[in-house]
């Protein structure tokens, strides 16, 4: 599997993403300037990893969807080429409409940085084949604006169709109030294109991607990229 | 020279630069009798403010140990380097932003932090760690809240945008903080040894390059203020106060990592404290050089600006680099790609002097080494410190050992910080092993199996009570917190926030706490590599507690040997290491301040020989592998430690061979905790005697309670109100 990790000035989990991916592929990643026109033509992941593109200014995303780059990755994801947009990346593709929805300020109104619990809650997609739906995995958030918010009728689409990735919920799998850091509505953490190719999500899979830093639950999606894409 | 556009220097004038009579006497003598311009004057002002100059505090810091055969680089650069193996260098640095954080808490704490990353990352590291050291005043006063509030989320709004995680740090709360509270940032980074960069100018003619933010009206005279005391009024002086972009710096992060890897720079420094003037003159001064600026180059935010408000600035995102000769281009294009400013505003002269060029004219010609290296150093007068009476613990109420405990668990300075630390990345560039919350951050050196440890400490209450003491403490303290997670302490950083030093029993403070790090130091070879001094730290005449914050970083040469303080498995055994025959130590715990409501006595002994003989003792333990948890028992002593052990490891203990409110929760120093598997207990308490350290066991991990003595506290219990004091505070209306 070819990746490559899209840059913008402001990312800051560039490295991090292409850490997890090296990993799982073995190969070096494509870092990708955002300035640039073209992206390799076998790739086979494009990441838009977290970060404050254009420091959040104007709203979180807004900038960096208008980036010369970002025309080319949205002509590769209508080929199908697989998008894993993590944090602020899943902001950019909102914006660019790569995928319904915007991600609102926390319902609390402050950055949350701790550790979360996911259900899955589904693994027909390249990104979550290594998953079981229903599984229960511990990744990390970091984020003041990832309170998803789409109208009744998006929302009623991507549950129709299953397009919820993941959701937030408690450490036995109890999807509650409780266990929902941002206010998303219906605990939403990661929804899909209808095609399922394109993830986007606030957790970061690639911070519990190693047993030395706490855990590794991230991992089974670079993992499952790999297998399904090789 | 060309004066006309200057007044005459009023006395007025030079009351309002901060400078005494003396001091303008000398200025008279360095300009060898002529008066100088009000830009002359505003450069003498900054130059010989406390801030830059550390003219009080000069003559002491220089009895500091600073060597050691690790320590590439002491104080005197922008940051401390030492060697960490593998030709690799940690480059680490704490410094002070407690004036404007306190008139504008937000971005006094955003520039802080902005501020100290840039001191580590002009010299060639990589940031891979930000910690910090806050002090706020009483919880009930009625600014308490909203400072505590805007700092957090300045150093979240800041840290978090330029990905630098924020791993840990420390918060106080005290009554004598309530007009002055105290913002520390510190900053840990990676060089590679043979890619460090300093500030020493050199090469007449080298081009002489401004990058980064353009410069504006903000923070002039910020390096005065932060050298004079507060007042009712000081709220005017929310102008003086910086405004940070953190998406700037982060682009500034990146510009300057990918000229430092060319061949470009001949050196480099931040515009700090004093902006454009102390960087110029710092770069000029350490390189015996001259320098020539055409102010009209210099980018500006604002149309109409004096030469004047250009070089007292403070604008924030600014770096001043001289470039070998023939690499402007070169440069340009990295900055350009970055989308940040660069300008070429002059070229460094053999004269030894700064002169500045405005519309053509000459605005500013000033001799550079009277000014900043011959700067004011007083020898202000100081009273030793008067002893306190020891308290013994008869004379201390007994109260019952579980209520004193839930009062302990639940106080502003011991309850759980989550509510702060879960608003700052600590996880960002996915390095952190251990996360905020116990012992020591550790960040892995990345690509590597090693790792930093790093800590940050100070007992305030101990420094006031015995300055000496205090200061040996807080260096002790650090150490240990970095020998419990298993690495080798290596250096420190200092922060030394004091009050007004012309005040005598003040100036004995700053005297006696630097004796005492000093002393630690050398005890425990953890030399001072760098730090900042933070004077005036008074409202209306009341000090703040002494508070030299110390940052301690170790290196730990194999990840696999860290430990944590969460107990881990049912019916291992508890060893408590490094409590002497005569232990139970009360006065200045904050048993006696939170349970008796009492803030007195002196405060505990460091015995410096025994802090390292037991810290060296259990590190070698934990890298045995023999230890499955540790902790250092400090603020609350020991059942406090005890139940944060159980609480972060979600199992109790049942304890035994331990009585009495002095033994539970005296304060006395040099003491771990440790667990290992009931089988190996005989043979390490075995160990531990021939070592002829002081070590029992004192109980087992298990069950859901704290159980001592007959009786039971739930850890739920615990758990509510050591989790809840922070965001139940936070949320009620003031």
């Amino acid at each position: 599997m070819r990746a490559g990790v899209i840059v913008f000035p402001g990312s800051n989990c560039d490295r991090d993403i292409a850490v997890a991916l090296e990993q799982s592929t073995g190969k070096p990643t494509t870092m990708i300037w955002h300035q640039d026109t073209d992206l390799p033509s076998d790739l086979d992941l494009i990441a838009v990893p977290g970060g404050f593109s254009y420091g959040d200014y104007l709203r979180c995303g807004a900038m960096a969807a208008h980036s010369p780059i970002m025309r080319e990755v949205k002509r590769r994801a209508d080929q199908g080429t697989r998008v894993l947009a993590v944090c602020n990346g899943f902001q950019v593709i909102t914006e660019a409409g790569l995928l319904p929805g915007v991600l609102m300020r926390n319902k609390d109104l402050r950055f949350i940085c701790r550790d979360v619990h996911l259900k899955v809650e589904d693994s027909q997609s390249a990104f979550t084949a290594k998953y079981k739906v229903g599984d229960v995995i511990r990744v990390p958030i970091a984020h003041a604006e990832g309170n998803y918010f789409a109208d009744a009728e998006i929302l009623k689409e991507l549950e129709s169709e299953g397009r919820v990735a993941f959701r937030y919920c408690n450490d036995e799998g109890e999807v509650t109030d409780a266990a929902n850091p941002n206010g998303s509505r219906n605990n939403i953490a990661g929804i899909f294109n209808k095609s399922r190719t394109v993830l986007g999500m606030m957790p970061h899979p690639e911070r519990l991607a190693d047993k030395k830093l706490g855990g590794n639950d991230g991992r089974a999606m670079f993992d499952a990229l790999v297998e399904t894409l090789a | 020279m060309n004066h006309s556009s200057s007044k005459r220097i009023t006395p007025e004038d030079i009351k309002t630069h901060g400078l005494s009579e003396d001091e303008y006497k000398k200025v008279l003598e360095v300009l060898g009798g002529r008066e100088p311009n009000m830009v002359e004057l505003g450069i003498f002002s900054v130059m010989w403010s406390e801030h830059c100059s550390y003219k009080s505090s000069k003559k002491w810091l220089k009895t500091l140990p600073t060597t050691a055969p690790w320590v590439i680089c002491g104080p005197g650069e922008n940051a401390g380097v030492i060697d960490i193996g593998d030709g690799l260098a940690a480059i680490f640095k704490m410094e002070s932003h407690n004036h404007p954080s306190f008139i504008e808490p937000y971005q006094g704490a955003a520039t802080g932090v902005g501020g100290i990353l840039r001191d580590v990352f002009t010299m060639g590291a990589r940031p891979i760690a930000n910690m910090n050291a806050l002090r706020f005043g009483d919880p009930k006063h009625p600014k308490t809240k909203h400072l505590v509030s805007g700092v957090v989320a300045g150093i979240s709004g800041y840290g978090n945008c330029v990905g630098v995680p924020t791993v840990g740090g420390e918060v106080n709360f005290h009554s004598s903080y309530n007009g002055n509270i105290l913002v520390n940032a510190m900053t840990v980074g990676l060089a590679q040894q043979d890619k460090i960069f300093y500030s020493a100018a050199a090469g007449a003619g080298n081009p002489v390059v401004y990058v980064g933010s353009k410069t504006g009206r903000d923070g002039i005279h910020g390096a005065t203020m932060a050298s004079a005391e507060f007042d009712a009024n000081s709220d005017e002086k929310r102008p003086t106060v910086q405004v940070g972009d953190p998406f700037t710096e982060k682009l500034l992060i990146e510009a300057c990592m990918e000229l430092m890897a060319t061949d470009a720079i001949q050196s480099i420094q931040d515009m700090g404290a004093a902006g454009l003037t102390s960087s110029s003159f710092e770069m000029a001064s350490k390189g015996g050089m001259g320098v020539e600026l055409n102010m009209n180059a210099v980018p500006q935010r604002e149309e109409g600006m004096t030469p004047y408000e250009m070089m007292l600035s403070e604008s924030q995102e600014r770096m001043l680099i001289i470039l070998k000769p023939g690499k402007e281009d070169l440069a340009r294009k990295i900055f350009e790609k970055w989308e940040l400013d660069f300008a070429v505003i002059g070229h460094l002269t053999d004269t030894g002097r700064m002169v500045l060029k405005f519309n053509g004219e000459t605005v500013c010609d000033l001799p550079i080494d009277p000014l900043a290296q011959a700067s004011p150093e007083y020898d202000r007068p100081w009273l030793a410190s008067t002893k306190l009476p020891v308290i013994a613990a008869g004379d201390v109420k007994n109260v019952p050992w579980r209520d004193a405990l839930k009062t302990l668990m639940s106080c502003p300075d011991i309850a759980s910080r989550r509510w702060v630390w879960e608003q700052y990345d600590h996880m960002v560039m996915t390095d952190t092993a251990q996360r905020p919350g116990g012992d020591a951050a550790v960040v892995r050196i990345h690509g590597s199996n090693r790792a930093l440890a790093i800590s940050t400490d100070c007992t305030p209450r101990y420094v006031k009570a015995d300055p000496h003491e205090g200061g040996k403490q807080a260096v002790a303290e650090t150490w240990r917190n970095i020998t419990a997670v298993g690495a080798r302490p290596l250096a420190i950083t200092d922060n030394l926030n004091f009050g007004n030093p012309q005040k005598p029993e003040i100036m004995g403070q700053i005297v006696e706490a630097i004796q005492g790090i000093g002393d630690a130091c050398i005890a425990l070879d953890y030399p001072v590599i760098s730090g900042n001094v933070s004077l005036y730290n008074e409202t209306d005449g009341t000090p703040i507690l002494p508070t030299p914050a110390i940052g301690g970083v170790g290196l730990l040469d194999n990840l696999d040997h860290m430990t944590t303080l969460a107990f881990k498995a049912e019916g291992e055994a508890i060893l408590l290491v490094g409590e002497k025959e005569d232990a139970g130590w009360l006065g200045q715990s904050l048993y006696l301040r939170e349970v008796c409501g009492e803030e007195k006595g002196a405060p505990p002994p460091v015995d410096l020989a025994h802090e390292r003989k037991v810290g060296d003792f259990v590190r070698g333990l934990i890298h045995s592998g023999k230890v499955t948890a540790c902790h250092d028992l400090s603020d609350g002593g020991l059942v406090v430690a005890l139940t944060e052990m159980a609480l972060a490891g979600k199992l109790g203990c049942r304890l035994e061979n331990v009585a009495g409110h002095a033994a539970l929760f005296g304060e006395d120093q040099g003491r771990y905790i440790v667990t290992v598997k009931a089988s190996d207990a005989i043979a390490i308490l075995q160990a531990m005697k021939d070592a002829g350290l002081p070590a029992k066991q004192i109980g087992a991990v298990g069950g859901s309670t704290i159980f001592l003595a007959g009786e039971s506290v739930e850890l739920d219990a615990l758990r509510k109100l050591h989790e809840g004091w922070f965001p139940t505070y936070m949320a009620t209306a003031s």
